[in-house]
């Protein structure tokens, strides 16, 4: 049983990892705007949509 | 659909353009500085719908000198712009919005409204924490399950017990922070809400299961008080979605008061203020398109105003020096200047945002279903939880295992079901409308829809079009037309309008000039052609004044009539059908004369009407029918209809209407039709049925679980099982398609 030694603190830590991404992403606001990213992925000028610097 | 830079205007797909060339307030007042050197704006864009929007925007914004990037948040309509200060011009912006055909405004939040945003951030991190930890605790619960049959030994077994209190002791501290406080908050007043037995099952769950992982004991409940956790913020979640709609309804009318205006200064120059920064006194420029932010007087200028909003007229009126202004007349014609005569808290527009806020706060008392279903449910589990710890006290069992069995009670009984049941209903219901072309703000309107009895309807605006439109263009040749669009296309006035837009665009006449309240003269081809009313264009002694005519009049040439008419709605006669079909009383209110108003109801076939009404007076109507006992649906689009939409059970306004009474109403209907009244009518009585139906379903699982329970059957296992399905049945219920729709 000495393999879960490994797995259980391996699993807790992929589990982790997800849930940063998580917050991460509704942090930086990517669920303010449910409506608007559906129809954003028909958009396929993306390079138009940047103003060179 | 295409998303190609092209000539239309508006919306590609839904409704077309919501506002006029030009038609925006210069926002320099609402430009905000950066840390970065750069400067932010805010704008409030209305009409975009889809992706055809979102690019013709977003491309044409950022095409204009300075802006850095402009992002539009499609769901509630904001538009960011960074721009280099100085370089960009906060005027074009919004000037560009305006001639993509959107409707564009200052965008001015409220603390309370960033409040409310960040409180769903929040609910969406605890429902996220709760899930983590719901996952992993499970894992270890289904091992400890499998292994029950004494394959594990106890020491694994208690290092996943440990393991598990680890996560779920953390985990339910945080993500149970929506559900502890406000049970304290309530317990505090002294009543007990939905969230004192959650509370009270998941703080109790946790403390049993502590106490038996020290102990060494067989069953926790670690699995079973985080999963509660996560299934009631999902239903939380949602709710919070559903009331965010009537959030963006409230920071509308606060962005239509949020507007700019024209300041003339003692020396004459004009700068853009603030509207609430206007004082009585102070000179303000209305341009052509500009709407009168605060009331007033005409101190210099002739003009055609639209008053529909105000007043719900349909036809413009003259005003000259010395004649009163209403804050949300629009001016038509030519530039006037105005004396403030009141602050915008002192002016029409805050008077009618006040009987709309007294409004609401009276349709406030609704009680929703979820929270009546709650109001019977919380007194039951609490004495069944009591009991049943008592009964086994009595009974001889230590209290150990009575706490164990009343934890087990709460859990079980513990409203997964109910507390998703409306919402997950609700909010599938709203996606349907929203792609039948009904914008719902408010979930509870739903319901409240579910059970009106009377309609009561508006006429301008509603019923009819709200704007005339040419009768009779088949008796015009086509040259004439051409030669009236020549002019018209100078001209904002309404009837100007309806030729330009009917010809297209094209070519201007030369020297075009506008007299408000006569018509328009221009050159062409070097002969001068007026249109306008009969005695000023010069038709002749022989030609009767008419309504709504215009005449065309060539040098030389047969004078040309042009007659218009406020025409009703497509299908607003079926509509009208419809409603009376569903067993619902049908009632115009108008605020307008008498004699277009019993046209408009015999055409549809409404035998009850109203005409001539003030907005109190419309409100004094719907007032009396609530207080009748009646439940009214009111549907409305003018400023003036606003209150008597905050007013009735539950109301419905038009894409094309004011801004405070869409703010005002509980649904916006897209497009030009009207049938989609009925479709909210049927798909909300569906929706109604459904959550009844769940709410069946939770009870009729509990009277299944409760009994098992209270013996002492259900272990940790049982219970998650039970919790989960009864859950998943309740989403799967909501997500089935209503049946009978798609009849109008």
């Amino acid at each position: 049983m000495t393999v879960l030694l490994y797995l259980i603190p391996a699993a807790l830590f992929m589990a982790l990892l997800g849930l940063g991404a998580f917050v991460w992403t509704v942090r930086t606001g990517q669920y303010d705007d449910m409506e608007g990213a559906k129809w954003r992925i028909f958009m396929d000028d993306d390079r138009d949509d940047h103003i060179p610097d | 659909m295409s998303i190609d830079e092209t000539e239309t205007r508006g919306c590609p797909t839904l409704g077309g353009p919501v506002a006029q060339k030009g038609a925006a307030a210069d926002p320099s007042a609402f430009v905000r500085g950066g840390d970065d050197g750069l400067a932010h704006l805010d704008l409030l864009v209305r009409g975009a719908r889809c992706a055809g929007c979102l690019a013709k925007i977003e491309r044409g914004v950022g095409a204009i000198t300075g802006v850095h990037s402009g992002q539009l948040n499609l769901s509630t309509g904001k538009l960011s712009v960074t721009l280099e200060p100085g370089v960009a011009d906060p005027g074009v912006i919004a000037r560009t919005v305006a001639d993509l055909g959107y409707q564009v405004s200052p965008f001015d939040p409220g603390e309370a409204e960033q409040e409310r945003d960040k409180y769903g951030r929040f609910l969406l991190l605890c429902m996220a924490v709760a899930g983590f930890a719901a996952m992993n605790i499970m894992l270890f619960s289904v091992s400890v399950w499998a292994g029950f049959t004494g394959e594990m030994q106890e020491s694994t077994r208690a290092l996943f017990h440990w393991l598990s209190a680890l996560i779920a002791l953390p985990a339910a501290a945080f993500a149970g922070q929506p559900f502890f406080r406000s049970a304290f908050a309530s317990l505090r007043k002294g009543k007990a809400n939905m969230d004192v037995p959650i509370s009270l099952a998941v703080l109790l769950a946790l403390g049993v299961s502590l106490y038996e992982t020290i102990t060494g004991g067989e069953h926790t409940y670690f699995d079973a008080a985080v999963m509660l956790l996560f299934f009631l913020l999902i239903g939380r979640w949602l709710d919070h979605r559903l009331r965010g709609q009537t959030r963006l309804a409230a920071r509308e009318l606060l962005s239509l008061q949020a507007s700019t205006a024209n300041r003339q200064d003692r020396d004459g120059n004009i700068h853009a203020v603030k509207a609430s920064d206007i004082e009585p006194g102070d000179i303000i420029i209305l341009w052509p398109g500009d709407r009168a932010p605060v009331d007033g007087q005409v101190v210099q200028g002739t003009s055609d105003v639209d008053m529909a909003l105000v007043s719900g007229e349909s036809a413009p009126g003259l005003v000259v020096q010395g004649d009163p202004i209403r804050a949300g007349m629009v001016n038509l014609t030519d530039k006037l200047t105005i004396k403030a005569k009141a602050r915008t808290e002192d002016s029409l527009l805050a008077e009618l945002t006040r009987l709309v806020e007294a409004g609401e706060t009276a349709r406030g008392r609704f009680v929703k279903l979820a929270d009546r279903a709650a109001q019977a449910y919380v007194p039951i589990v609490h004495t069944l939880a009591v009991l049943s710890f008592t009964g086994w006290i009595i009974a001889g069992a230590g209290v150990h295992h009575a706490v164990l069995i009343a934890a087990a009670v709460l859990i079980i009984t513990c409203p997964c079901a109910l507390g998703l049941a409306a919402p997950a209903v609700q909010i599938v219901a709203v996606g349907r409308l929203f792609k039948r072309g009904v914008l719902v703000k408010a979930g509870d309107a739903l319901e409240r829809l579910a059970e009106i009895d009377t309609v009561l309807l508006d006429k301008t605006g509603t019923l009819t079009l709200g704007r005339p439109r040419l009768i009779n263009a088949d008796q015009i040749s086509d040259v004439q037309m051409e030669l009236a669009a020549k002019l018209t296309r100078t001209s904002r006035h309404p009837l100007s309008r309806a030729i330009a837009d009917l010809v297209g665009p094209g070519s201007v006449a030369g020297d075009a000039k506008e007299t408000p309240g006569h018509g328009v003269e221009g050159l062409v081809d070097g002969a001068r052609v007026r249109l306008g009313r009969a005695d000023w264009a010069g038709a002749g002694g022989n030609v009767q004044q008419n309504g709504t005519g215009l005449w065309l009049v060539t040098e030389g040439a047969e004078p040309v009539h042009f007659i218009f008419e406020d025409a009703l709605r497509e299908n607003a006669a079926q509509m009208v059908e419809g409603l009376l079909a569903r067993g619902l009383e049908v009632e115009m209110l108008s605020g307008d004369r008498e004699a277009p108003a019993r046209a408009a109801t015999k055409e549809v076939g409404i035998t009850k009407l109203s005409f001539e009404l003030t907005p109190q007076e419309k409100i004094s109507r719907v007032e009396a029918l609530v207080a009748d006992g009646k439940k009214v649906l009111m549907v409305g689009d003018g400023l003036n209809d606003a209150p008597a939409l905050a007013a009735a059970n539950v109301s419905m306004s038009i894409a094309s209407a004011a801004d405070a009474s869409q703010a005002a109403a509980d649904m916006v209907l897209q497009g030009e039709k009207l049938s989609p009244v009925l479709t909210a009518i049927d798909i909300s009585r569906a929706a109604r049925g459904r959550i009844l139906q769940n709410f069946g379903f939770a009870a009729a699982y509990n009277t299944i679980a409760v009994p098992l329970a209270v013996f002492g059957f259900v272990t940790p296992m049982i219970a998650a099982i039970a919790m989960s399905s009864s859950s998943i049945i309740v989403t799967l219920n909501a997500l089935r398609p209503f049946m009978r729709l798609g009849k109008t």
